[in-house]
């Protein structure tokens, strides 16, 4: 689906179905240097159990033109933006890694926008090592493999992936090196630069889950706890040997957990 | 935090893709021999079936064991994924049909396996896909045949017989320009000796029944996506590939372009390709390539320093009229063959005695360690007359292009001690120089 947000192009995936303004709608936001495939299995589940799904392609990545934005807040912001070109007042938002903050965000600042917001992989704050910040900044693929290394479970690193024939790893970075330069450090970046979650996560009035991989080294978990002890109405999945990859490693347990909460 | 390590190559021959069973704790890949899989309830089988969730539903499609092979393939080549099909002509014939369709226009090396050759000379035509040949060593030549309507440039890692050695880079960056994908049969090769996505290859599809499973036990192809090739490039690629670029009325109106931004193509080849024209791997198959390939580096390794030894005593010996293997100073691609293949050009090779075509007969009768059969990559060395076998329905004059003569024998070397290869080929040297 093709929209747009401040003249820019905007690209969703829906599972190949028409939007229908009768249904409920559920929007999947993308973490740094992804796009909306990450949720492919999942979001098509809902796309054909009865909501509309708008799985978006954030501003810069993947079919949405312009450039990324420059923190999670000014992503918030355009979450609603594209909510409000769309006609859609409320819906159910779900978000992963830089993903989630946005999610965050947006509901902290706008709670009558989400009926229901899913954060997998979250952490407040969010701070990204020195090292990975350098390597972004200078485009160098260094900063891709450090992502890699640590955004899968030492198991996963050899594989077993329950989608047959995909090599978890090698897609995850074919599809972060199709990423812009400086695409991933200002991704990076806004992650780093984020600070008021934990007050965004007081403005919640929604039920929101947590999603947490028990292996995850991008985003730790014990990185969550205060997140959600900030959560007024919350729920907590932990996902045994999971790391960051969530929707990649544990596409079962990932819908599972979602399906029983949205 | 330290900077994470990557697995290396020989690592991941032995692990890419497995785990033990976690049902029994087997720490072999276990043979599924099942041709369907139980679903947990309606949901659960409606959802597998219009991919909402992953798994596996029926061995045409995916099976537990083949999923393992592909795994390993595509982390051995550095790939995104695999399919794993009935033979390396089913791969071929899956990369080809998942990209085009009748009036479409392929672009070859007219250095290619006589099976190929057969595929996309004689046969592709009649479904309205036509291919061009070309002198793989002739960039000016591949750019010359590029039509509006050609859909992929293709060729081999080597050569078969005369081992031309591909320049993947150069070829890779012809296609690119004109929006075209390159598509590699890296059997002769394997990933042990050329990565082709490193050099910028788009799909690298092997004959596993060769040097992948390596005993001569098996046969299987396996096709692999890099995930680079953007199939909408606007002003490149876009507008060329409906088949991944446009709603598929036979799975929902997928676009697989849009489900995957990486693994279009192997989307649209398994819900497809595999689905519809069924070519798919059995779970044995896939089990003993994999044992196959857990030893892979070694192999290759040893094959390739036999070669070396056995080439040297071919090219010394004063009945041999010529030897080509690329590390040869007379090779034409030795310089080409140094920069793609610094481990070594594989342990397939063509030579010419210096005799008659009976002489070559009588040669090949006397070999006792190496075998007379129509197969490359065994454990065990190998022989061939490539104009009387593989070869045979290839005019003469498209003989002599591909480097082939009456008098040219092709020798797959194996693992046996060199010693005692080049004894036997001495001996039977020997016995055809007698007359």
């Amino acid at each position: 689906m093709q929209s747009s947000v401040s003249g820019r192009a905007v690209y969703a995936y829906t599972g190949a179905r028409a939007f229908d303004p009768a249904l409920p709608t559920v929007v999947f936001v993308h973490g740094a240097a992804n796009d909306h495939s990450v949720w492919a299995l999942q979001s098509r589940y809902f796309a054909h159990h009865g909501r509309n799904v708008l799985a978006v392609d954030l501003p810069g990545h993947g079919r949405s033109e312009g450039t990324p934005l420059p923190s999670v807040e000014a992503i918030a912001g355009w979450l609603m933006a594209l909510l409000d070109t769309l006609a859609i007042e409320t819906a159910a938002l779900v978000g992963h890694s830089l993903g989630s903050l946005a999610v965050l965000d947006a509901t902290g600042r706008h709670p009558g926008r989400a009926t229901r917001i899913a954060l997998l992989g979250p952490s407040v704050p969010m701070p990204v090592s020195d090292a990975l910040l350098d390597a972004a900044k200078r485009d160098d693929h260094a900063a891709f493999e450090m992502i890699n290394g640590w955004s899968f479970s030492p198991a996963d690193q050899l594989g077993g992936n329950r989608l047959p024939g995909v090599w978890m790893t090698g897609n995850a970075m074919r599809l972060m090196e199709r990423c812009r330069p400086g695409l991933l450090h200002a991704d990076l970046a806004a992650c780093n630069g984020y600070a008021t979650g934990l007050a965004a996560a007081e403005n919640v009035r929604c039920p929101a889950l947590l999603i947490i991989g028990e292996r995850d080294q991008m985003t730790l978990p014990k990185n969550a706890r205060a997140l959600a002890a900030a959560l007024s109405d919350k729920r907590v999945v932990t996902i045994p040997d999971c790391g960051h990859s969530l929707m990649t490693e544990a596409p079962d347990a990932v819908l599972d957990a979602l399906r029983e909460f949205l | 935090m330290a900077k994470p390590k990557t697995t290396h190559f020989d690592t991941l021959a032995l692990h890419a893709g497995a785990r033990p069973d976690p049902a029994t704790g087997a720490r072999a890949t276990p043979i599924y021999q099942s041709a369907s899989f139980v679903f947990r309830d309606s949901d659960h089988a409606a959802a597998l079936f219009n991919m909402e969730r992953a798994g596996h539903v029926y061995s045409r499609i995916s099976n537990p064991t083949c999923a393992v092979l592909e795994e390993r393939i595509s982390a051995l080549e550095g790939g995104v994924g695999a399919i794993a099909v009935a033979s390396g002509q089913a791969a071929l014939h899956l990369a080809i049909v998942t990209l085009m369709g009748a009036g479409s226009h392929i672009v070859a090396s007219r250095s290619l396996y006589g099976g190929s050759h057969n595929l996309l000379d004689f046969t592709l035509p009649r479904f309205g896909i036509e291919t061009t040949f070309v002198n793989p060593r002739n960039l000016d030549d591949w750019r010359r045949a590029i039509r509006p309507s050609t859909r992929l440039l293709f060729g081999e890692t080597l050569g078969n017989p005369g081992l031309e050695v591909l320049d993947v880079p150069r070829v890779a960056a012809l296609a690119h320009e004109h929006g075209l994908p390159l598509l590699v049969d890296s059997t002769f090769t394997t990933p042990s000796l050329m990565r082709p996505f490193e050099h910028g290859a788009d799909l690298v599809y092997h004959s596993a029944t060769k040097f992948l499973s390596g005993h001569g036990v098996v046969i299987g192809g396996l096709l692999v996506d890099s995930g680079r090739f953007d199939w909408n490039d606007p002003g490149k690629s876009a507008g060329k590939f409906p088949t991944l670029t446009e709603p598929y009325v036979g799975f929902h109106g997928m676009v697989f372009a849009e489900e995957s931004t990486t693994a279009a193509f192997l989307l649209r080849a398994r819900r497809e390709g595999i689905r519809d024209f069924g070519a798919c791997m059995a779970p044995m198959t896939a089990f003993q390539i994999l044992q196959g390939i857990e030893t892979l580096p070694l192999r290759m390794q040893r094959h390739v320093e036999n070669t070396r030894r056995i080439v040297a005593f071919l090219a010394a010996h004063p009945f041999v009229e010529s030897v080509g293997y690329p590390e040869l100073p007379t090779h034409p691609d030795r310089e080409l063959a140094g920069r793609l293949l610094p481990h070594g050009c594989g342990a397939v090779f063509s030579f010419a005695i210096r005799g008659t075509r009976d002489q070559g007969r009588r040669f090949i009768e006397r070999l006792s360690i190496f075998s007379h059969l129509a197969n490359v990559g065994d454990a065990k060395s190998l022989v061939i007359h490539p104009a009387s076998t593989t070869h045979f329905r290839v005019a003469t004059e498209d003989l002599k292009a591909a480097g082939i003569t009456e008098g040219t024998i092709r020798l797959s070397v194996g693992l046996e001690h060199a010693d005692d290869l080049i004894e036997d080929l001495s001996r039977a040297l020997r016995a055809a120089e007698k007359g």
